[in-house]
């Protein structure tokens, strides 16, 4: 009878499942992000208990190799990877848009040498070229963030060379041309502005491969060092305490859902805009 | 046909010296004293091996000498001595490779049956709860940290329950087949060993799951995508017409029709599975290229790192030149039109 | 099995497809047979329900669709049969051929090995040797030249004509006794029309078939059929021995169909056809579904759904059935 008569929330035809989940992962990590310190009774990196105790009221998932709440620790590893995957997206998008939208406007030799070395790069297996990079930059998040957009620039720089090639086509951008516009205000005024989306949509998805990749570089010693609580070498921390599983879990389950809640919204546009796939 | 194969092999070595010096620069230019790339902490105290190395690499010369030395030493073979096993980074390699790519193409044939299998289920059963379930399955993959799972999985089926061995590629008790592939499911075989074989084959399951998953979920997602729109076409329904059964009709017809895109999805997971071996090995102590490369940046072994990287990255384009042959070769409207 | 069950006899056939629950008829009753080594022709606009109630009949209906009525085969009653029993009955004892030679291959097998798959479905024990043989012999039977040659070629390196004429060598492969062909010259230029409809007409009376031939052009049933059923709106309107039928119309549908058949002889001449279109699936008019349509149409069409009047063999189902008929011959 109640639910009767409960007003219905209708929710927006857009809106899909894969995409509400997406978004309430999401949501709930940046929520952890800004708000951890409120909403745990430990802070990370203090010694609040004894070693290695499995999980309990006290300390929901357990207490780490030094006594730490893995909870608490959890929670504030999203204040170092979210940064840090926003930061490398940044500026692997700010580099890689500025010279694929050159490569892509000016072309000839500029065209050849900024795309040969998106070749180039992209012939690495991502993760060896990140590890080279991070190691020759020596430890540490910051070496790790650079490592991870050299790695990642050229995937913009080619889908916006891609995107000015097209877009250049159009026919407002022969009549700005025609009409004695500069080159400069061309690419600025007429032909960056179209080109933004697609862009801005994929390094949205990307967010959560970055993540990933920095948990990686992290797992193997070449990003955060000790004591931070990242979660890539909180699981190295848990390999180490092999016997220990729930020290690893946290992390663990921690890098699955904010990647799935990036891969769910992916997923979920993918349908949007293909409806085919359906 | 044969002009885009020779066009893309003429390309090849361009992209191989790109890869060079590429790797060259961002491990040498990043690092203030060349020095330490090449020598390690304990060995700076002895002039002698100091001297040494300076003269072999050219380290007191310009930037594009010390490059052209470099590749010279490359073309020899030299990629210069780990500072960790001291032993030449190439012979390391070489020795470690095997190791590798049989991790990687055990993870592929587990990629592949399991995500083609479940892509076909996909779109058969589209939108019920066996679709839900299979996109799940992809999304998980293609979330989980594959470090992550790889202590999970061991944690679960090895310890707790005991029904798959720990990390390491044979039983700690056996004694290993002397080295003729590296492949040690090979090995095992010449060396006319059948229960050294199956512990062989044993001990790559959980590994070759753990890698080969992400896989699978992108592999399932484009199979679907693609037996969707061929299962609707009209031949589908003269093999029916024929006679033909279900089996016959979506394996034997649509799957057959869609080979062509899958085989091209997976050669190019192998950028994937490179990287996620570099993880996997290290859960699984597994001795390929991936955990040299991960023990190489733990201890700033740079010629190993810089000799890992270059490899990686000729495989890589190696794998990419296959798929696109094998693209063009498999496909008859491309070959004969 | 007496000397009066048909080769194949479709009785109240009815097609339904379900959205959200409500079911709508595609096919609303049809009722039609075919004896050995008889041609008949089913006419009618595309989305008539003629292709989905033959395929149907075959157990080859879409996803979700609800078929009742009874088909028989030889006296043998086809819905409700088991899968497998059906399929051993399609490709061997019925046999189907499409409108678009194109897209009815299989693109990335050899011609030679789709016809040899057709022999072997339905004769395990031929080797695959001894079913190419006989895909060479059924290539030569269609006249396609070298069919040595042709045998080892891919679909695409076919001309339109002789990928149907690849069709009909697959579906006489196991010299069936029913053979439905749906639109087989619909997607093929004018010239090549006549062509393949020399082939099947050749096949047709060598081989002894029963050949229900499925069309929207009644041009293409005046030479080569031996009775035509049009169909409307999932109903059939019209039934009656060809030449009957083009002397005396009884449907007002019929006589428009007729009215646009192309005049080879009068090319210039703009072509006739009937105004407005079909009704959708679900949307049927109340009353006699052409009535929108219909240029007679009177209240008693927009009321009550016309009987079916029989009068020497000539069904048709109209409230004014043959009336103005002096008028438009």
């Amino acid at each position: 009878m109640t639910a009767q008569l409960a007003p219905r929330i209708v929710r927006p035809r857009w809106l899909t499942l894969p995409l509400m989940i997406g978004f309430g992962l999401i949501l709930f990590w940046l929520l952890a992000t800004v708000a951890a310190p409120w909403m745990t009774s430990y802070a990370p990196l203090d010694m609040v208990g004894r070693r290695l105790q499995p999980p309990s009221w006290d300390h929901l998932l357990g207490t780490d190799a030094l006594g730490r709440d893995v909870l608490s620790r959890t929670l504030h590893g999203a204040r170092h990877s979210i940064p840090i995957a926003v930061t490398v997206v940044f500026f692997a998008v700010s580099i890689g848009a500025l010279l694929g939208a050159l490569a892509g406007f000016i072309g000839g030799i500029v065209d050849t040498i900024i795309m040969r070395l998106v070749d180039v790069t992209l012939s690495f297996p991502p993760m060896l070229l990140a590890m080279a990079v991070a190691a020759s930059l020596g430890p540490g998040l910051e070496n790790a963030a650079i490592a991870m957009i050299i790695v990642w620039w050229p995937i913009y720089a080619r889908l916006m060379r891609a995107q000015v090639l097209e877009v250049r086509e159009r026919e407002h951008v022969e009549a700005a041309v025609a009409s004695g516009a500069t080159q400069t205000r061309v690419l600025t005024h007429h032909v960056l502005p179209l080109c933004w989306t697609p862009v801005l949509i994929s390094a949205t998805m990307d967010l959560g491969q970055v993540i990933l990749l920095a948990a990686s570089l992290s797992f193997i010693g070449l990003g955060a060092t000790p004591p931070t609580p990242e979660w890539g070498s909180m699981i190295s921390d848990g390999a180490s305490q092999f016997y220990s599983w729930w020290v690893a879990l946290g992390p663990g389950l921690a890098i699955l859902t904010i990647v799935l809640g990036f891969n769910f919204i992916g997923d979920g546009l993918h349908d949007y805009f293909d409806p085919r796939s359906k | 046909m044969t002009r885009y194969i020779l066009r893309r092999l003429i390309a090849m070595p361009f992209l191989v010296l790109g890869i060079v010096t590429l790797a060259f620069l961002l491990t040498t230019v990043t690092k203030g004293d060349p020095l330490t790339a090449i020598v390690s902490d304990r060995q700076m105290n002895n002039p002698e091996v100091v001297a040494a190395a300076k003269a072999k690499w050219g380290l007191d010369r310009s930037l594009p000498e010390r490059y052209a030395i470099y590749v010279g030493n490359l073309f020899q073979g030299d990629m210069g001595t780990s500072f960790i096993t001291r032993r030449p980074v190439a012979q390391d390699v070489l020795h470690r490779l095997p190791a590798t790519m049989e991790l990687v193409i055990a993870a592929m044939i587990v990629g592949a049956t399991i995500g083609i299998s479940l892509g076909v289920l996909a779109a058969y059963f589209h939108n019920t709860a066996i679709d839900h379930a299979s996109r799940l399955f992809a999304l998980f993959g293609s979330s989980v940290p594959v470090f992550w799972l790889g202590l999970a999985l061991l944690y679960v089926f090895s310890v707790q329950w005991g029904v798959l061995p720990g990390p390491g590629r044979l039983d700690a008790r056996a004694v290993a087949p002397p080295t003729v592939t590296g492949f040690m499911t090979i090995d095992t075989l010449l060396a006319g060993e059948f229960r050294l074989f199956l512990d062989a084959v044993w001990h790559l399951i959980l590994p070759a799951f753990v890698l080969g998953w992400a896989v699978a979920g992108t592999i399932s997602r484009l199979v679907r995508a693609n037996m969707l729109e061929i299962l609707s076409r009209e031949f589908i329904l003269t093999a029916r017409a024929k006679g033909a059964g279900e089996f016959r009709v979506v394996v034997g017809h649509a799957l057959r029709n869609t080979m062509v895109p899958t085989l091209t999805v997976i050669g190019y997971s192998f950028a994937y599975l490179l990287t996620g071996a570099v993880l996997t090995e290290t859960i699984f102590s597994w001795p390929g290229m991936g955990s040299y490369a991960v023990d190489a940046a733990r201890g700033l072994d740079f010629p190993a790192i810089i000799g890992v990287t270059i490899v990686g990255g000729v495989v890589f384009l190696l794998t990419n030149l296959l798929t696109d042959i094998a693209y063009v070769v498999a496909n008859p409207r491309v070959r004969l039109g | 099995m007496n000397a009066h069950t048909p080769l194949f006899e479709v009785r109240d056939l009815r097609v339904a497809f379900g959205r959200n629950g409500v079911f709508s008829e595609a096919v609303r009753g049809v009722s039609l047979h075919v004896d050995h080594g008889e041609v008949l022709g089913i006419v009618g606009e595309s989305g008539s329900g003629k292709s989905v109630g033959m395929l149907a009949a075959l157990g080859l209906q879409p996803e979700g669709a609800k078929v009742t009525g009874s088909v028989r085969f030889k006296g043998q009653e086809l819905i409700g049969l088991p899968r497998r029993s059906l399929r051993e009955l399609r490709g061997s004892r019925i046999a189907m051929i499409f409108q678009d030679p194109l897209s009815s291959l299989n693109p990335v097998m050899t011609v030679g090995d789709q016809i040899a798959e057709a022999v072997r479905l339905h004769n395990p024990d031929f080797s695959r040797k001894a079913a190419l043989d006989r895909a060479r012999d059924l290539l030569a039977l269609v006249t396609i030249p070298q069919p040595d040659r042709r045998l080892r070629q891919y679909p695409h390196e076919f001309s339109g004509g002789m990928r149907q004429r690849v069709m009909i060598a697959m579906a006489v492969a196991n010299d069936p006794d029913l053979l439905i062909a749906d639109e087989p010259t619909t997607a093929l230029d004018v010239t090549v029309q006549a062509q393949i409809m020399d082939v099947l007409a050749d096949l047709q009376s060598r081989l002894k078939l029963g050949l229900i031939l499925i069309t929207h052009d009644l041009g293409v049933l005046a030479g080569h059929a031996d009775r035509v059923a049009v169909v409307y709106a999932g109903q059939v309107v019209e039934q009656a021995v060809v030449d009957d039928l083009f002397a005396r119309p009884g449907h007002p549908y019929t006589r428009g169909l007729i009215a646009s058949i192309p005049d080879m002889t009068r090319e210039s001449e703009r072509l006739f056809s009937i105004d407005g279109t079909p009704p959708a699936l679900g949307r049927l008019p109340p009353g006699c579904a052409f009535n929108p349509r219909c240029h007679m149409a009177q209240d008693i069409c927009r009321r009550e759904a016309p009987p079916a009047s029989l009068e020497s063999g000539h069904i048709v189902s109209c409230h004014f059935a043959f009336t103005g008929l002096e008028s438009v011959a």
